[in-house]
């Protein structure tokens, strides 16, 4: 073809951020993350960037292009831009480590603050608790159980960019699937978890998280059951 | 947001919410052949009714208004801590006493 694509790519460390812009040969067929790794191989073999299963399996290869978080490895330069022109940055509302490479420790240290980690209620010597796959919370856990942990709905989040306290909706939808797992045993830790400052109550619904998802997950919805559930239980008293 | 702050606010709007609407309605009704201060007064002076109606509503706003605005100078003026706590209590209170000195005002002063 031997159309270039501009590509800006924003470059650097915490506090000395800058833009820098590379012609990259533009292909008929082209994701965003083809376009960084050719920089990185061809233009620039200093330019951080993370990535690793290339299928949309990982979550690694997140990124903001042109303003908008998303998997680069399934995203396609024509879906993006009219123009052959792409803007390509680190996720928002996490700390960059280098270039395109954000720190993730306080997405994943969310997780935990949510309780979003598992709380067996059985020891190994017990029989394997059954699950009903018809039952209406395991239904409603399954909805959310495909989260990958890309941080792309913590990114699109704009009360985590307004309140960095807030959980995020990753941290709270898996709250909510295990608020909903029968295998779960400590229901009350989590719905404590998600009540306190920063918690699910942050949420304004603005539904930046759900619209975003590249597994296509609702976390808006798991957020207004752990709303519901938890004024359910001060009005019920505790168990 | 902590959860007694949500279920605060939550309640307020639903004690507002029909507050409102009779609020409105009464407006509507009012403002027929023309709106005078003597003749709001005549409704409302010594009328235990509307002194509980507008002073329900004046501490639902109160309370409602005070927890917003305290999540707005949270996430968009970057306060914490005391100082957040200080704007909240601070707002609701003002609005309390604006409010409260106008509902005895038209009541029992």
């Amino acid at each position: 073809m031997g159309d270039k694509l501009k590509v800006t790519v924003r470059r650097g460390g915490p506090g000395a951020q800058h833009d820098q812009t590379y012609a990259v040969p533009a292909e008929d067929n082209q994701t965003v993350l083809d376009v960084v790794s050719w920089i990185q191989q061809y233009a620039d073999p200093t330019l951080s960037y993370r990535f690793a299963c290339r299928v949309g399996m990982c979550g690694s290869c997140a990124m903001t292009v042109n303003g908008v978080p998303r998997w680069t490895c399934r995203t396609h330069v024509r879906k993006v831009s009219e123009r052959p022109e792409i803007h390509i940055a680190p996720l928002r509302n996490l700390p960059v480590i280098k270039d395109l490479v954000a720190d993730m420790d306080p997405f994943f240290d969310k997780w935990i603050g949510a309780e979003a980690l598992h709380h067996p209620s059985r020891s190994r010597e017990e029989a394997i608790a059954p699950i009903d796959p018809q039952d209406a919370a395991r239904q409603e856990a399954d909805l959310g159980i495909e989260c990958i942990n890309c941080a792309v709905c913590y990114a699109a989040c704009d009360t985590v960019a307004g309140n960095p306290d807030y959980l995020g909706p990753a941290a709270l939808q898996r709250a909510w699937t295990l608020l909903n797992d029968a295998k779960d045993g400590a229901h009350d830790t989590i719905l404590d978890a998600v009540s306190g400052t920063g918690g699910c109550h942050a949420c304004h619904s603005m539904g930046s998280c759900t619209q975003h998802c590249p597994n296509e997950l609702d976390p808006m919805r798991a957020i207004a059951g752990l709303k519901r559930d938890t004024v359910r239980r001060a009005f019920r008293g505790r168990r | 947001m902590d959860f007694h702050l949500y279920m605060a606010q939550r309640l307020s709007a639903l004690v507002m919410a029909p507050l409102v609407l009779g609020h409105i309605a009464v407006m509507i009704y009012a403002v027929q052949g023309g709106l005078t201060a003597a003749e709001i007064l005549s409704r409302t002076q010594g009328s235990l009714l509307w002194f509980l109606f507008y002073g329900l509503f004046v501490v639902a706003v109160s309370l409602h208004a005070a927890i917003g605005l305290r999540t707005v100078a949270q996430e968009w003026l970057g306060l914490r801590g005391v100082a957040l706590s200080a704007l909240a209590l601070v707002t609701g209170l003002g609005l309390f006493a604006l409010g409260a000195q106008a509902v005895w005002a038209v009541t029992f002063a």
